[in-house]
């Protein structure tokens, strides 16, 4: 398990029932232990056309699914929510026979809810792929898992071989083969041309891009890489259609969302919202606050901090936060005590983010462990707000994955929201509360994990 | 159609010949690295951008159309 959230409570908040949609949606049915493949028939219904092929095979009636997602508005989950059906189109119309690969390497240490998923609801993850695949048309399907989520990865293996057992999985005329794949567990891993690359027997790092996996990706061919909630969002849309998933949500941003919510609440834990519902209901949920807000880290560690006096008015969906600077992105809000020094629970993120780096690029390799450095230095009484603006110029948009403008972004954001701190710390050096423990759940993670730098870079 | 140079940062070595070759495009950040003036290239601009990218050690500066470049 990547995430160090102690508390993995699984509860679902009360459903405000809006617009006549209900929630749990993906959450239902969810216990304490995998459900099964009856189970999971007895909350869902059958996956539509599962035991009839035939209508797959016309491009058409892929086409019409696709067109579904598109009116459906589903956006992806792992992040960067693109369109959906915009990758699968592109995917199915693409040149040689499609891939899949459900993404569940959930290298997010705030972020619980894809290992969740493939936990607890393996048969939800497994009919999004197969939904996806066919829609595609890909005859196979990877369900790609970290290594250190065992559970999961046992989860999905129990589940595939009870779906091979009922005829809806394994290929040559039944659904499209499904099979698993352990992957490393680094932050950097998730990323979606890191995986394909692992998956084709390389290194599990980013590639430079293009070619970006829909067009060449798996064996070269075209790969629709998604998040697992997005598939399990799919799997519900193949059975209800556009108009019951836009019956919750934010229009612009439609349905429910899986949320990864830590810090001092009650219940921390993931917990499934409607899009655009609020930040209050959502810690009302978990049980309410256990100390004042400092403020939350929104989106996940690539995400957004936003300050204390913003938060009573926050609502959960990009169009809200967009003024605020932060988006849903993996759907972490990781709260911050009032207790917390924003400033050190800012400089160890910074720390860490450097040392995920996948070290391939000059710019993150080095722009990261400067920014780590400055911040260290400002905690500690040193004027760096220049030297950290000048770097942060000097790593965003330099690196061939996303990560520097990741790492750039939550930084800065954190000097946004918490401006006055970091002006006193430049100031006057470090507070009582920066030896406090850390809130921001961070593994710690050797960095000899990651592969061997390739070269050494010269400076 | 339209021209211009960018770096794959992944190949790249620091060895610093481009920033010598193409300094009107191409300047180098503390660490040695290209920092690269991406936009469309221009008469004798492009063939000292092409000298460049032959004469990068590991092949990482790139002279690219337009069109390959919208895809990212």
């Amino acid at each position: 398990m990547s995430s160090q959230l102690q508390s993995r409570i699984i509860e679902q908040p009360e459903a405000p029932a809006p617009q006549g949609g209900t929630l749990p949606r993906l959450l239902s049915g969810i216990g304490r232990h995998a459900l099964d493949l009856d189970g999971h028939e007895a909350v869902h219904g059958p996956l539509p056309f599962a035991h009839d092929r035939g209508r797959w095979r016309r491009r058409e009636r892929a086409d019409a699914l696709i067109e579904e997602v598109a009116r459906a508005g589903l956006l992806g989950r792992g992040g960067a929510a693109f369109p959906m059906a915009k990758k699968m189109h592109a995917v199915a119309h693409g040149r040689g026979r499609a891939m899949l690969v459900a993404n569940g390497a959930e290298g997010e240490p705030a972020s619980a809810k894809d290992h969740t998923l493939l936990e607890l609801l393996p048969h939800l993850v497994l009919d999004g792929a197969t939904v996806a695949a066919e829609a595609v048309g890909a005859d196979e399907a990877v369900i790609a898992v970290c290594e250190s989520a065992e559970t999961c990865a046992d989860a999905i293996a129990i589940a595939i071989a009870e779906r091979e057992g009922a005829g809806l999985a394994g290929g040559r005329g039944r659904g499209p083969a499904l099979r698993l794949a352990t992957v490393p567990t680094h932050y950097v891993a998730g990323q979606e041309c890191a995986l394909v690359n692992y998956l084709d027997g390389g290194p599990a790092l980013p590639t430079f891009t293009p070619p970006l996996p829909f067009e060449r990706g798996l064996a070269r061919r075209p790969t629709l890489v998604s998040n697992v909630e997005t598939l399990a969002h799919l799997a519900l849309i193949a059975r209800h259609g556009a108009q019951w998933f836009r019956s919750l949500g934010a229009p612009a941003q439609p349905g429910s969302a899986l949320i990864t919510l830590s810090g001092p609440v009650a219940h921390p834990g993931v917990y499934e919202i409607e899009l655009g519902s609020s930040l209050a209901s959502l810690i009302a949920a978990g049980g309410g606050a256990t100390a004042g807000l400092r403020g939350v880290l929104l989106g996940g560690y690539a995400g957004s901090f936003v300050g204390a006096a913003s938060l009573p008015n926050l609502a959960l969906s990009d169009e809200h936060l967009a003024p605020h600077g932060a988006r849903v992105g993996a759907g972490v809000v990781a709260l911050l005590s009032e207790e917390a020094c924003a400033v050190a629970e800012t400089a160890r993120l910074a720390r860490w983010l450097a040392d995920q780096s996948s070290r391939q690029c000059g710019p993150c390799v080095h722009g990261l462990d400067a920014l780590a450095q400055a911040l260290a230095g400002l905690s500690a009484g040193e004027r760096q707000g220049e030297r950290i603006e000048q770097l942060a110029r000097l790593t965003a948009r330099r690196g061939a994955c996303g990560h520097p403008d990741g790492s750039v972004n939550v930084i800065m954001s954190a000097i946004e929201a918490f401006g006055e701190e970091f002006l006193e710390h430049a100031r006057h050096g470090s507070c009582q509360a920066c030896a406090r423990p850390p809130e921001l759940p961070l593994p710690h993670r050797p960095v000899e994990m990651l592969p061997a730098r390739r070269r050494q870079a010269r400076a | 159609m339209s021209q211009h140079v960018r770096v794959n940062p992944i190949a790249c070595e620091a060895h610093g010949m481009c920033a010598e070759l193409l300094p009107e495009r191409i300047t180098l950040d503390e660490w040695g690295y290209p920092i690269v003036d991406g936009t469309p290239l221009h008469g004798e601009e492009l063939r000292h951008a092409q000298r460049a990218a032959q004469a990068c050690p590991t092949f990482a500066l790139l002279v690219e159309r337009e069109r390959e470049r919208s895809r990212r």
